[in-house]
């Protein structure tokens, strides 16, 4: 898979799944990156102003690091994380094996509404994802 | 492996140091944001441990520029040098676009080069990269040192170790005075960039 390239059409249809099934729903900042760090879009209400090409390399550090330990107690993946803060919360869900979703919101959402939003938006990506060459 | 949006028209290229505990891949990332404050956007990231040394990585976000109208953006990062994280070497290698080997011009310093080196290899194998083929540069760091009655290893000799096989530009170098750190840094990102422009075509 060239997973290096990704169309216009490819990435704008990514960004409106981000924006139905996320922002829309409240979460600040949308983000997907790749294992290696890099980000491929982001999606955010336009109030967020986070660093976020830092926050990408920290991110899949920070992902890759919890996956080696997950095969250190035997499992293959811990495919989501979770941090909670005072004000804002990340949730990081894996899409598949090169691709994260990040989702950074405030406490007006719950986390169980918002991880039903993410399994829905992961579903619609994996498939406008799978039809590259 | 790079990452190229075609929509933002942007180009994301990862670039790590490599190199032996304490040679000096901090070092020359701390010259970098001092001395290129303009071209950085952000704060240098650094996870490291009380003692000073790197835990995980430094990341220096670099941007440089445009190519054919897409911006480059240059992400430059370090590995933990210390022999026992070599699982977090690991990680931070993933996707690497290009590699300065950072070795340690210091006399006693000679067999962890060559080690480090080594490693480098075989951690690139684990991710079906090949070393001779990846853009590589090597910095032969510390040379300053020679000035204050250090021993300080030839560059013949260190040519001899480290790069006899490979075969790829090196400079001398002094990261803590900034001697061939941008030279350094322009050469890796030149046989990079074009690197990923052959695999392109």
């Amino acid at each position: 898979m060239n997973y290096g390239i990704v169309s216009q059409e490819q990435l704008e249809q990514i960004e409106e799944i981000l924006y139905q099934k996320l922002v829309k729903l409240g979460v600040d900042c949308a983000i997907i990156i790749d294992m290696a760090g890099n980000i491929i879009t982001v999606k955010d209400n336009g109030k967020s102003k986070y660093d976020i090409y830092s926050f990408a390399a920290l991110a899949a550090g920070n992902f890759a690091t919890v996956d080696a330990m997950a095969k250190l107690v035997g499992e293959t993946e811990f495919s989501l994380l979770f941090h909670k803060g005072q004000e804002s919360n990340i949730h990081f869900s894996k899409i598949d094996d090169e691709l994260l979703l990040i989702s950074m919101f405030g406490r007006d959402i719950s986390l169980g509404f918002l991880r039903l939003n993410v399994v829905e938006a992961i579903e619609q990506i994996q498939k406008v994802w799978a039809r590259q060459d | 492996m790079s990452f190229i949006n075609l929509k933002d028209k942007v180009v994301q290229v990862k670039i790590v140091y490599y190199g032996p505990g304490r040679c000096g891949k901090t070092t020359n990332l701390e010259y970098i944001n001092r001395k290129f404050r303009e071209q950085i956007q952000s704060e240098m990231v650094s996870l490291k441990t009380h003692g000073d040394r790197t835990l995980f990585f430094d990341f220096l976000p670099f941007h440089m520029g445009q190519i054919k109208g897409y911006d480059i953006k240059i992400q430059l990062y370090t590995v933990p040098g210390q022999v026992k994280y070599n699982a977090t070497r690991k990680l931070v290698l993933k996707g690497v676009d290009g590699i300065v080997f950072v070795a340690d011009a210091m006399e006693k310093q000679r067999e962890k080069n060559i080690r480090s080196l080594n490693q480098l290899h075989e951690n690139l194998l684990s991710y079906k990269e090949s070393i001779f083929k990846i853009p590589l540069v090597m910095q032969y760091n510390k040379v300053d040192l020679k000035d204050h009655g250090i021993p300080v290893l030839p560059i013949s000799v260190l040519q001899q170790d480290l790069n006899s096989r490979l075969q790829v530009p090196y400079f001398e170098a002094s990261a803590i005075t900034g001697y061939n750190v941008a030279a350094t840094l322009k050469k890796i990102i030149s046989s990079t960039v074009v690197s990923i422009q052959k695999k392109l075509l």
